[in-house]
């Protein structure tokens, strides 16, 4: 990765004064992983050029003992990887320890010069942009007076059907003092690549703060700066955002495609099911219910609160989400009486169970279209043949509304993982003949805003044993 | 006088008490009677519990009073789990009450062991004076009186309580006087018979059915002379006219229900009480020949279901016959376990848990089956399906409930296919296990509910295996398997696998087979190489391997392919109601095409070119379960060649042209220093264009069916053999015959052959490796010649290890890692737990298919996948 800063402003040179850097050599510093050089390819009166040579050394960056990078879920783990080629994280890093008194806004020598605008322009090769591209990348950069210059590049010239690159060498022009533009580098750059090689932290907001101090506020599009810059922990973000703008943050913060799964969740959409589940189940009049397929417990949590239900039991079969669900249920803190109520196991649809029978009630919410179509009947029979609960509350996407979702291509699923999504006369077709094979009675409900050709975004069905 | 002459007369008496094999043996005796000392003596460490020791277990003291309640909840905890092993125990126990030895017959009862009281009867004198003289006993002669006194009530009762065996004795020289204690087998016990057998099912007295029957199955009936009514010496069995030999000396054993309903009971029990006297048979009772006992005993039974022509039948027999026929249906036993315990046969079919013991729960369940208790609408019992629960490791073979046809169940088979209704009679052939049937000539008896003949395309087992039960994969489990004993797989990677298997694997009828993990060979020493064929050569041959197959490694997707001659074999072998005819999955049981239509397109050319070839001929079968490499993998894998492989290279190629170009602009200020920079630059490049020409390699255009190509490397299976004994030049060979009979499907495998110990052949090796791998290939797979390798030591060898190209190493550790000092981090990389895992894996994988092949329940087949599935959760650096 090399990242130029030139500066045009007569004399450029002043450029090696502010950043503390001798033109007439090449300034090498060690990074944690790999080493960062600094060297003038141009230094005259009218044009004074920077480069900032970045050299990351990938296997040291999975194998090199005690950093342990690599394993945490990060693109790190990977050998074959773009961080030795791309500004990134590491950038921010390279920046700060190269060029850490001009940042500051300090120069012994020179003092004047600090506060002193200077024509610049930048050149990064390559900035990675996924998720946004060449828009989020003007949208980042516009605000604060740049000039964007955006080159994309083609993934593979031997397959052009592959389309373009995520990643971008990009040319940035303004009139500004060197200590703002190396922050909004600092910032802007992490964010956009929307990768971290480490672990984002508390101290990162700190971090963050510090460096957005005196234009991150005001910036148009802080929030998506913020998330993105603080990739893995959407707490963080939100606190984060609370602090810049004084202020609480009601909506969360949003990418700028935003994925259906996403928009569903603005809407609200999964809370209307849990509550329209929990209202069936209560007036089933069950005692003991089991949910088939947790995740993370938050029908759970809504079905504890009734006292009617003295045996709720959660089940799913991904070992991640049941941590997730004691971890919000407060499992291993949870009184005895109340862990008496609950049970939680791994567990999966596909098998016979004896643990799943006994129970008056069960739901299964949003689970049956994770499950491919030609699996469905082992699901049935689990469900319906040998768990058979007095009543089934069983929910579903209705694929015939997909089409009020933006940025849904015709024939697509609203999550990566669905293997179908059913209209309404095909769930409603399958729901009745399960029922009529195994002695139930079903009835159907909207779950959303109906709309009058497509209706409901979500549909349910509650089943009630014959006998 | 009287007194001493007593003792000598015992002390010449020497006494054996002979105990059931597995049996719960009860000492009873007052405190001080002698029974740890007696039961120490006779019995084996483990075999004794005593009270006092389970008392001291959860109190530290020995003679807690306080503690009792919980010394005997234990006591009663390990006696039971003694019980459920099968292991004879002893209790060391005054059991003088009777309320504690009730507790203790429950005991047994509930395992199906029989129960032995050996009473110590000794003098109460006896007892306090030995009381006295034991330190650690602090309680007065009152308690010992006391037992004493509950002793002697109970002496009489005890048979009556329940006990099979009693044995008293009354004084300490008879004590003294027993010399050993023998261990009887249980009648039932026929382990050591090992067939070969025909068995034969419910005959209801269809003796003309059953004559057909033994003369198809080979059986010669010759008549003799009836003696039963003659002087006969003693060693002269009962003989009623038969004499039935077997020319290969097979045995029969019938199921019972000889009798009942059918036209000639008297002349069938004739047949089969010859056999059976002269050892040419074996029986077990049918409910219906014990009620035809009780009815013959004078008993009160109703004359229905049959039994009223069974006794006019009779009515014309002698009655000599008619009490021997009484007492040859007493001495049937419940059931029989032959060969080593892998056969059992029983009327009605018998639980795991009750094969081999005794109790008259055992004797029930075998005679009547097990009910629910309901009743269905015909004014049947309902009947409990004992077969769709069975785990146990025995074949058994039942009647009692007509069905259809027989047809195995988790290892258990009904063969009472209606004969008396008009079905057929069946024998079952052991170890064969082929099934030979004779038709009815009449229907001699209207069923109260009609035969069962819904046609499902399915058999039993098929249906049955529809849904597996999730107890059978969760939790920590150890799988036997032929190659490697026992693999566990722990608890933690049986949860990874259960959500990979139920949330992206196929039907688990079709996963029959997942490939083993493969190890590379060792690391070269060579500077420039991290792999070298040398190091596979040296594997093997530092095993004692002399002969290798090197196989050009192919750049797709591996992929397990089953194929069937038709969709009927679809629904027959693999039971899968579907229109498919077949599968193509990957290393992980995931479809290897989301695109149905493109499947059913590929498996249709993968069958026409079987057909063309004669596969299916050949072979004799009409299945195949390939295992291969789909190209390209660019097919399967262009998210990760776009995402990763070439968006890395984009990135790389555009900056590393800028830093040159940043570098040269400063090196033409006339300032030294740049150099070293530039080489760099220059290097990494140079391993970009190269790293890019690598992954190319994988790319090409799929748009139609036309465009995939296959390479099958072995053929796992076909129809009734794993063909892991054959020798890779088998595979191959018979895999270049499929290739030639459509070029345009397949894709030929080039392979050498090479004698590990002669250097021109390894030279020539090298060579062609080097040749292969720098034009762009991914490399080679070195094997044993033979399909399964064991050393001398029983090591089992890798079947298998990679040597992969220098050029295509690029894209696993990354477009530079041949720099040295890349490289020599690289080299340090530890094989050992790759290769447990490989070999653990590929036991696994080959354990599943012969299970599979051997028609063993699916859940059998399932266990083996799913640990495969399981292993491969271990954490081990994937770009191994």
């Amino acid at each position: 990765m090399i990242l130029t800063i030139s500066n045009t402003t007569v004399p450029a040179t002043d450029l090696g004064f502010l950043l503390h850097k001798h033109p007439d050599k090449i300034h090498t510093f060690d990074l944690a992983v790999g080493k960062a050089h600094v060297f003038y390819p141009e230094a005259s009166e009218s044009r004074t050029t920077v480069g900032l040579l970045l050299e990351v050394d990938p296997i040291d960056m999975v194998r090199g003992g005690g950093r342990n990078l690599a394993g945490r879920g990060f693109s790190l783990g990977q050998y074959v990887n773009d961080r030795p080629y791309v500004a990134s994280s590491f950038t921010s890093v390279a920046l700060s320890k190269a060029f850490s008194t001009a940042m500051n806004g300090s120069c012994k020598n020179r003092p004047e010069l600090v506060d002193q605008r200077l024509a610049l322009e930048v050149q990064i090769s390559v900035l990675p942009a996924p998720r946004g591209g060449e828009t989020l990348i003007r949208k980042f950069f516009e605000p604060l007076g740049y000039h964007v210059d955006v080159e994309p590049h083609i993934l593979d010239k031997n397959f052009p059907q592959w389309g373009n690159s995520k990643h971008f060498t990009v040319k940035l022009k303004n009139t500004v003092k060197l200590s703002e533009l190396l922050t909004h580098l600092y910032v802007l750059i992490p964010s956009l690549d929307n990768d971290k090689h480490y672990f984002v932290s508390q101290d990162e907001v700190d971090k963050l703060l510090a460096r957005g101090a005196g234009w991150l506020r005001e910036h148009p599009a802080k929030d998506q700066i913020v998330s993105r810059y603080l990739i893995n922990l959407r707490s963080i973000a939100r606190q984060a955002i609370e602090q810049l703008t004084e202020q609480a943050v009601g909506t969360e913060p949003e990418g700028n495609v935003e994925p259906p799964e996403v928009k569903e969740r603005r809407v609200g959409l999964h809370q209307q099911r849990l509550d329209l589940a929990v209202e069936k189940l209560v007036a089933s009049g069950a005692t003991s219910v089991i949910d088939l397929g947790c995740g993370e417990g938050k029908l759970v949590r809504q079905l504890i609160k009734h006292r009617q239900f003295n045996r709720i039991t959660a089940m799913d079969v991904s070992y991640t989400e049941l941590s997730k669900a004691k971890q919000f249920l407060h499992w291993d803190e949870m009184a005895p009486r109340q862990r008496e109520r609950l049970d939680i196991f791994q567990g999966a649809l596909t098998y016979r169970d004896d643990r799943l029978s006994g129970y008056d009630a069960a739901a299964l919410i949003e689970v049956i279209e994770h499950l491919d179509e030609d699996r469905l009947q082992a699901l049935e029979r689990v469900v319906f043949e040998f768990a058979k609960p007095k009543t089934l509350v069983l929910s579903t996407p209705n694929s015939e509304y997909n089409a009020l979702f933006d940025n849904m291509q015709e024939g697509s699923l609203r999550h990566d993982d669905h293997r179908f999504e059913w209209t309404r006369a095909e769930f409603e077709s399958w729901a009745s003949m399960v029922s009529e094979k195994n002695k139930y009675t079903v009835e159907f409900f909207a779950i959303g805003e109906i709309h009058e050709t497509v209706g409901a975004p979500s549909q349910m069905g509650v089943f009630t044993r014959g006998d | 006088m009287r007194r001493s002459e007593r003792l000598r007369k015992w002390e010449y008496l020497l006494v054996e008490i002979r105990v059931p094999e597995f049996s719960l043996v009860l000492m009873i005796g007052a405190s001080g009677s002698g029974k740890s000392t007696f039961a120490n003596q006779h019995f084996a460490q483990h075999e004794v519990v005593s009270s006092d020791f389970c008392r001291g277990l959860v109190s530290n003291d020995e003679n807690s009073m306080d503690a009792t309640a919980d010394a005997f909840a234990l006591l009663h905890y390990m006696v039971g789990i003694r019980l459920k092993r099968g292991l004879l125990t002893v209790i060391d126990a005054t059991n003088v009450q009777p309320y504690a030895r009730k507790e203790l017959l429950a005991l047994a009862r509930e395992y199906h062991a029989l129960t032995v009281a050996i009473v110590l009867n000794i003098p109460v004198d006896v007892c306090e004076r030995r009381n006295e003289k034991r330190e650690d006993r602090n309680f007065g002669n009152r308690v010992i009186r006391q037992h004493v006194q509950q002793l002697k009530k109970s002496l009489r009762g005890l048979r009556k309580e329940g006990f099979h065996k009693v044995t008293v004795l009354n004084s300490v020289e008879s004590v003294q006087s027993v010399v050993s204690i023998s261990r009887e087998k249980l009648y039932n016990d026929r382990k050591s018979v090992h067939g070969p057998f025909d068995i034969i099912g419910d005959i209801h007295g269809c003796y003309d059915e059953l004559v057909t029957l033994l003369g198809e199955l080979g059986y010669q009936i010759n008549s003799v002379i009836d003696n039963t009514e003659q002087e006969r010496t003693e060693n002269t069995a009962c003989n009623y006219g038969y004499d039935v030999v077997h020319p290969e000396g097979r045995t029969i054993i019938f199921v019972g229900d000889l009798v009942d309903r059918g036209p000639a009971s008297p002349a069938v029990l004739k047949l089969v009480m010859s056999m059976v006297g002269s050892g040419s048979a074996y029986c077990v009772p049918g409910n219906h020949d014990i009620k035809l006992q009780k009815y013959l005993k004078g008993k009160n039974v109703s004359l229905n279901h049959g039994l009223a022509e069974t006794v006019e039948q009779l009515s014309l027999e002698t009655e000599t016959f008619k009490d021997n026929l009484k007492e040859f249906l007493y001495s049937l036993i419940s059931h029989l376990v032959f060969d080593d315990g892998k056969l059992v046969v029983a009327h009605a079919g018998v639980t795991e848990d009750m094969q081999g013991r005794g109790s008259s729960a055992v004797r029930a369940f075998c005679l009547y089956g097990e009910s629910t208790g309901e009743i269905d609408e015909f004014g049947l019992p309902v009947r409990h399906n004992w077969a769709a629960e069975y785990r146990g490791k025995a074949k058994v073979v039942y009647g009692h409930t007509p069905v259809p046809e027989a047809e195995w169940l988790n290892r258990t088979i009904d063969i009472d296919t209606g004969c008396v209704f008009g079905g057929k009679l069946t024998a079952l052939r052991y170890p064969e296990e082929t099934l030979v049937s004779v038709d009815a000539k009449d229907v001699y008896c209207e069923p109260v509910k009609p035969l069962e003949s819904t046609i499902s395309t399915l058999s039993h087992q098929h249906s049955y295996d529809d849904l597996l039960d999730i107890s059978e994969v969760t939790g920590k489990r150890i799988v036997q398997t032929r190659l490697r004993h026992n693999i566990t797989l722990q608890e933690e990677n049986s949860i990874a696998a259960l959500e990979v298997m139920s949330r992206y694997a196929i039907n688990p009828k079709w996963l029959i087979y997942l490939p083993p993990t493969m190890s590379p060979c060792g690391t070269s020493q060579m500077p420039e190489f991290l792999e070298h064929p040398q190091q596979a050569i040296n594997y093997y041959r530092k095993r004692g391997v002399s002969k290798v197959i090197c196989e050009e490694k192919h750049m797709g997707s591996r992929v397990v392919v089953i194929v069937c001659k038709n969709a009927d074999v679809v629904a027959k072998r693999f039971g899968l109601v579907t229109d498919s005819i077949g599968v193509c999955y990957t290393r992980t049981g995931r479809n290897f095409f989301t695109n149905k239509e493109l499947e059913s397109q590929f498996l249709q050319r993968m069958q026409s070119a079987l057909t063309s070839s004669d596969f299916w001929q050949e072979h004799n079968t009409d299945w195949v379960c390939l295992d291969a490499e789909l190209m390209p993998w660019s097919a399967k894998a262009q998210a990760l060649l776009k995402d990763q492989y070439a968006s890395v290279s984009a990135a790389a190629t555009h900056s590393l042209r800028a830093a040159q170009e940043a570098l040269e602009s400063f090196a033409s200020r006339g300032i030294s220093g740049a150099d070293r920079l530039l080489d760099k630059i220059g290097y990494k490049r140079d391993a970009i264009g190269k790293y890019t020409t690598a992954y190319r390699n994988y790319c090409w255009d799929v748009t139609g069916i036309e465009d995939y190509k296959i390479a099958p490397f072995h053929i796992m299976a076909t129809e009734g053999t794993a063909h892991v004994d054959k020798s890779h030049q088998w595979h191959m060979q018979n895999i270049e015959k499929l290739c030639a009979a459509a070029p345009e499907l397949f894709r030929k495998t080039i392979y050498k052959e090479v004698d590990v110990n002669d250097e021109v052949s390894v030279q020539d090796l090298i060579d062609w490796w080097l040749e292969l791998t720098l034009t762009g290939g991914e490399g080679m797979v070195v094997k044993p010649l033979d399909f399964v390798v064991q050393t001398k030591k029983g090591e089992l060898l890798q079947p298998a290890v990679k040597c992969r190209g220098s050029e295509y190493l690029r894209i696993i550790y990354g477009p530079e890692y041949d720099l040295p000092e890349h490289m020599a981090e690289l080299k340090q990389r530890g094989l050992s737990r790759k290769r447990s895992l490989a070999l653990r894996e590929f036991a696994l994988g080959v354990e599943g298919l012969e299970r599979f092949v051997r028609q063993e329940p699916l859940r059998r087949v399932h266990e083996s996948v799913f640990g495969v599935l399981a292993l491969e959760s271990e954490a081990i650096d994937p770009r191994l």
